[in-house]
């Protein structure tokens, strides 16, 4: 560093032991384990610890009167739960991280009562009760691909692809030819769950499903 | 908008003026943060100076010495202040009215709010109520007579849960806290609201006069305009020995609650002793005016280049 002028931010340094603290960028949240972060880390996205429960950032504000005290506000979802509640923090206060990150896993089968996921990496395998699958166990068949994530080294949330393919098992047969939008039948795939189809839909037919609506949206040539 | 701006104070033959951004001692409040900046030059760390959070305290020393009016706008520093409507280092319009009182001045805020900003803060919407009427009205609270387990009851009532390590001991604090998350959003959604008669303990650098029922209060105000603060105004304080114990009692507040001891800038001090002459000054946050123009909800929004990317 050949300047002789640095910037620091004066309230966590006191003089005579200046830390330089510019010169970003900084290593990622993500990539190293911290204990807890403080205001100025507050971002939307900060996998939290909240009464000993994981939680993530939805949002993430700071709200100052000009010559008043600041309060950060934060809206967290617990990962558990699902719920959202809002917590405030002054300047300097610090939240706990959650050991909490994401990893892709592979769907292998289920006894119906646990979900068997492998890391394809590590070939290290994970079960997950039904409980904590929410919708996903509708969308998996072998070889699914999932995003996985961990808190403390377990599986709390499986998030599958944004659409997949599924073979219908059983329908009432419809009118073929039918291709008439807006009418719908009940259509069992190959997990179990039931979709709303379109009438033309025969057993046997791939259907293209969107994960996070659980709605049809078309038929599909091939897995 | 900085022509317009520079237009308008033309008209009314006010001066502008350049001061230093680094200077050795600091206006002291409590919840500013000055940025620090080191001279590695003497090789130990030691010698090191402030960005100014605002150019008060060079304005002050202009006007000390007889310049008359005087505005500036320049690039003020407030460490960590980072959001929606803040960022470090941002443009502060500030000037400076010898002669003039509050009224005078909230007059002149006006004009120019409407000169910049013709279409959501014409003259015709322009509205003032005091502090202790916005907290009695729409939070069910006297800001001058209640203690802190009547705010944290209203806190509750209004669904605000307070920061786990907030000072218990004070007042101002969870006012503060109530005006952020409860009251500003709500200020100024037709026009400017200049709001008036602060508690004296959020006096800083203004005047301390009695309202019309006798109730010592701080001669400021503040402007929001839907929901956006954008200028704070004083009747500024002339008694430099007042000032040197405001800026004392602001370090013993910093101290207590765990941030550095700042210097009082003495030369602003000897301004004050000398005898600044009766003026009212203000200062604009220049960025927020430009978001409430654009219609944009995040400064990130208008600023080319944000902290979070710097």
């Amino acid at each position: 560093m050949t300047a002789s002028l640095r910037v620091l931010v004066w309230p966590s340094v006191p003089p005579g032991r200046f830390v330089l603290r510019g010169a970003r960028p900084s290593v990622s949240a993500e990539s190293r384990m911290v204990e807890s972060y403080n205001t100025s880390q507050f971002k939307k996205g900060l996998k939290v610890q909240l009464d000993g429960q994981p939680g993530i950032v939805l949002e993430s504000e700071f709200r100052k009167p000009g010559k008043g005290q600041a309060v950060y506000t934060l809206r967290i979802k617990n990962l558990l739960t699902g719920n959202v509640l809002v917590k405030s923090y002054r300047n300097g206060d610090k939240i706990d991280a959650a050991d909490v990150h994401d990893t892709d896993l592979q769907y292998l089968y289920n006894d119906s009562t646990l979900w068997h996921f492998m890391d394809p990496d590590t070939f290290e395998q994970y079960e997950v009760p039904k409980e904590a699958l929410g919708d996903a166990w509708k969308y998996l068949i072998d070889g699914t691909k999932v995003d996985a994530t961990f808190w403390n080294g377990q599986v709390i949330v499986i998030t599958p692809p944004a659409h997949v393919v599924l073979e219908v098992t059983f329908c009432e047969p419809g009118a073929r030819g039918n291709t008439s939008a807006g009418v719908t039948k009940p259509a069992t795939t190959e997990t179990g769950a039931e979709f709303k189809v379109p009438i033309f839909i025969d057993n046997g037919d791939l259907i293209k499903v969107d994960t996070r609506t659980g709605e049809y949206v078309e038929r599909a040539s091939s897995k | 908008m900085l022509r317009s701006t520079r237009e308008f104070f033309a008209q009314r033959d006010v001066l502008e003026v350049e001061t230093p951004a680094l200077s050795r001692g600091v206006v002291v409040e409590t919840h500013l943060d000055p940025m620090v900046v080191v001279d590695e030059s003497r090789g130990d760390g030691r010698d090191y100076a402030f960005l100014q959070t605002s150019p008060e305290a060079c304005m002050k020393r202009l006007v000390a010495s007889g310049s008359g009016p005087v505005y500036q706008l320049c690039r003020v520093f407030r460490a960590g202040e980072s959001g929606r409507f803040h960022n470090p280092e941002f443009t502060m319009l500030e000037w400076y009215r010898p002669g003039f009182d509050l009224e005078q001045l909230m007059d002149e805020v006006g004009d120019l709010l409407a000169t910049l900003l013709p279409d959501l803060a014409p003259t015709s919407r322009r509205r003032t109520t005091s502090y202790r009427q916005l907290f009695v009205e729409h939070a069910g609270l006297d800001p001058f007579a209640c203690g802190v387990e009547e705010c944290i009851d209203r806190c509750a009532e209004l669904g605000i849960e307070p920061p786990a390590g907030l000072d218990r001991d004070e007042v101002d604090a969870y006012l503060d806290l109530i005006l952020s998350l409860h009251l500003q959003a709500g200020l100024g959604a037709d026009g400017p609201l200049f709001l008036i008669d602060f508690p004296p303990d959020q006096a800083a650098l203004a005047q301390v006069r009695e309202d019309a029922a006798g109730t010592p209060v701080a001669a400021r105000f503040e402007v929001f305009l839907r929901g956006v603060e954008l200028a704070n105004g004083y009747l500024e304080l002339l008694d430099a020995d007042e000032q040197r114990q405001r800026f004392a009692a602001a370090n013993e507040r910093r101290v207590a609650d765990g941030r550095m001891r700042l210097p009082p800038d003495e030369y602003l001090l000897a301004a004050l002793g000398a005898g600044l002459p009766s003026c009212a000054g203000v200062a604009v946050g220049f960025d927020r005016i430009a978001l409430l123009r654009r219609g944009a909800d995040h400064l990130d929004e208008l600023m080319a280049f944000p902290w979070n990317r710097m």
